[in-house]
């Protein structure tokens, strides 16, 4: 097992930089989700360190060596695909013991890993079947497993849950966690999914349109974006983003939404957003969960606004309400028995506890 | 009034002006079988003649009776080639060229068709595809130049190409390999390429994932470039009869012609039966591997 770092890493292909010029530390027994949109350059990363694509500029070190110019088959690394790629024509045991055999491991060797894998993942009642006669859910268990059986210095993982439904997706999602904290090896987890992110991850990496956006851990990305993309990335559903001047009122300041709207800022975030008085592009940031109905007893911090909903979505525990405000629609999370209807005004309450104040220019969180 | 307004409805679902979708699939099943039986019969009359006409003697084939019809069946004409050294040598000649052409071939265009579908390197695509042009220019075209070629490489080096068996070793692949190839990138292509990686990662070398991964996977289509092969040099007759001319170097296409035809007699029964008995190898090939043979084509001619 090994730490990978990555230092100033590019890739071009032609004219377009797919990656530009990245840095991460990633530390041994780690688990780091890389996750983004489309095209953000996370798939492109994986695969510069599983050396399946050339790398444009920069270094790439596992365990301490530069590995640029080493080939996949010796960077001592284990990759499971979106897609399994089993082999077809292989039984799961050849699968899985393809790449010992390779390296003329002994056979008694070969079938105590292969048959400590399979208990690991649960296909020993597997192993002698080819990969058409498997479902979905058993092929990406066998990928694992031929992953675990090499017992490598670092996994990699390319989006290998997007093939699946949404059911046995969190299904995997647990058996991959389990994986992960018995086998302890370094892992690197590309998804396009926040939910998968924050749910495996050690520490989260967001990339957009080819640079690293923000570094963190789950919580530190929920609570904290640094910046626009970040706050608006992480979450479901996403982050409100609301128009606002902020203004002062002597050594207090609030948050002006229109003419009818003003929420004070609480005490303890005047001295961070003082110096933006005079920003005429800024957003107030808040989640849906801290838009919620308002209570007879509010707490500080809270503060009470009418709404006139135009669509509500029950979803069992919660009811999402959607209502305009300052030009943008504004999504909040209310109690089913709120009375929350289509077309009804209802009285909610915005907490400004945990607001962001978001620079509109910059894309930076104050 | 009223009850015309209400039957006029019904009689209206009784007789839908749209044809339905289980008639349209009634007729055109009908006219698939009409066309089908139309060109079973314009491809098998050939043979059949030639199966009647072979069990014929010369006798009753210059007879002018019903030519579809065999009177005195014989096995004369089977027995008289299968014991003829002269026959059985042709034979032996086109299995062994045959053979040995389809190896040569397997061992060029396979690796070559793995190379330019996975090994991305500068001008492999163009390369794909110039292969694919060289299958494009006819061979009519190319004895000429080749039969020069051969004499200056006589002068040169002495050594004689024109008039024996093996050179055809050489010429047979010129028209297998590009064809064969080009069946082989459009097989390899639809193999996903994580399947290839992932062999890298296992830490099979590209030889490795050739043979381990690739040959086994396309297996379908490795079929059908060999039936190809096969039938090719089996068939080919402007290649030997430009460039083999005594009798112990001919193969069965030619030597069939050759011998059986002497001057302005034609020893009909011996042709047509030295023609089926020609035709049995490619024939019990194709039923034995007909099924890989379709999906490898079918498989490349989609992908590709």
């Amino acid at each position: 097992m090994a730490e990978v770092k990555l230092r100033k890493i590019i890739k071009r292909y032609d004219e377009v930089e797919a990656v530009r010029g990245i840095d991460l530390d990633i530390a041994d027994h780690e688990f780091v989700v890389l996750v983004g949109p489309s095209g953000c350059g996370k798939s492109t990363t994986l695969r510069m360190i599983a050396g399946l694509e050339d790398i444009s500029g920069g270094e790439i070190l596992i365990g301490g060596d530069v590995v640029n110019d080493v080939p996949p088959k010796d960077r001592d690394i284990a990759m499971v695909f979106q897609n399994y790629a089993l082999y077809p024509h292989m039984t799961v045991f050849q699968n899985m013991s393809f790449g010992l055999r390779l390296k003329r491991y002994p056979k008694a060797e070969i079938k105590k890993r292969v048959d400590e894998a399979a208990r690991i993942l649960d296909i020993k009642e597997l192993l002698d079947r080819k990969p058409k006669a498997l479902s979905g859910g058993q092929r990406q268990r066998v990928a694992m497993g031929r992953a675990i059986v090499r017992n490598p210095k670092v996994f990699l993982f390319d989006e290998p849950l997007s093939n699946l439904d949404a059911k046995l997706r969190v299904q995997m999602r647990t058996e991959i966690k389990k994986v992960h904290q018995q086998v302890r090896t370094t892992t690197v987890y590309v998804t396009h999914d926040q939910v998968e992110a924050m749910t495996l991850a050690d520490r989260v990496v967001v990339m957009n349109n080819g640079i690293i956006e923000q570094v963190g851990t789950p919580q530190e990305l929920y609570h904290s974006p640094k910046t626009r993309f970040v706050a608006g990335f992480i979450g479901s559903p996403a982050m409100n983003f609301i128009p606002c001047r902020m203004e002062a009122n002597g050594d207090s300041l609030s948050v002006r939404l229109n003419d009818g709207l003003v929420f004070p800022v609480p005490a303890e975030r005047v001295a961070r957003y003082r110096g933006h008085t005079q920003n005429g592009k800024l957003l107030l940031g808040l989640r849906p969960e801290h838009i919620t109905e308002a209570h007879a007893h509010l707490a500080p911090g809270e503060i009470p606004f009418e709404a006139r909903l135009e669509v509500t979505e029950p979803m069992g525990m919660e009811t999402l309400v959607y209502f305009p405000l300052n030009g943008t629609q504004v999504c909040g999370r209310v109690n089913p028995n709120a009375g929350a209807r289509d077309g009804a005004p209802l009285r909610l309450a915005a907490d400004l506890n945990n607001m962001h104040l978001i620079d509109e220019a910059s894309g930076r969180v104050i | 009034m009223t009850d015309a307004a209400l039957t006029a409805p019904k009689k209206h679902a009784a007789n839908p002006r749209y044809g339905s979708m289980s008639r349209d699939r009634t007729w055109a099943l009908r006219w698939s079988y009409f066309f089908l039986i139309l060109f079973a019969i314009f491809f098998l009359l050939p043979p059949i003649y030639m199966l009647i006409t072979s069990l014929k003697t010369s006798a009753e084939i210059s007879a002018a009776r019903n030519p579809w019809w065999v009177f005195n069946p014989t096995l004369e004409n089977y027995r008289e080639l299968l014991t003829s050294p002269q026959y059985l040598g042709y034979f032996r000649n086109s299995a062994i060229v045959s053979v040995v052409v389809v190896v040569i071939t397997m061992l060029i265009s396979v690796p070559a068709a793995f190379a330019l579908s996975r090994m991305k390197f500068w001008g492999s695509s163009t390369l794909a595809t110039g292969v694919f042009l060289t299958y494009l220019i006819p061979e009519t075209l190319l004895f000429l130049p080749l039969f020069k070629m051969f004499a200056l490489f006589n002068e040169w080096t002495g050594i004689q190409l024109i008039n024996r068996w093996w050179v055809l070793l050489i010429l047979y692949p010129t028209l297998t390999v590009p064809f064969c190839t080009w069946i082989m990138i459009g097989y390899f292509a639809s193999i996903p390429k994580e399947l290839d990686e992932a062999a890298l990662i296992d830490g099979a070398g590209w030889m490795q994932t050739l043979t381990k991964i690739f040959i086994p996977v396309a297996l379908p289509g490795l079929i059908a470039a060999t039936i190809f092969a096969f039938t090719v040099s089996w068939a080919q007759f402007l290649y030997p009869l430009a460039f083999t001319t005594s009798t112990e170097q001919l193969v069965l296409p030619v030597g069939i012609i050759t011998s059986l035809i002497k001057g302005d007699v034609f020893n009909w029964g011996q042709i047509m039966t030295g023609a089926l008995l020609g035709a049995a190898p490619p024939l019990i090939i194709y039923a034995f591997l007909m099924d890989y043979y379709i999906s490898g084509l079918t498989a490349g001619a989609t992908k590709g």
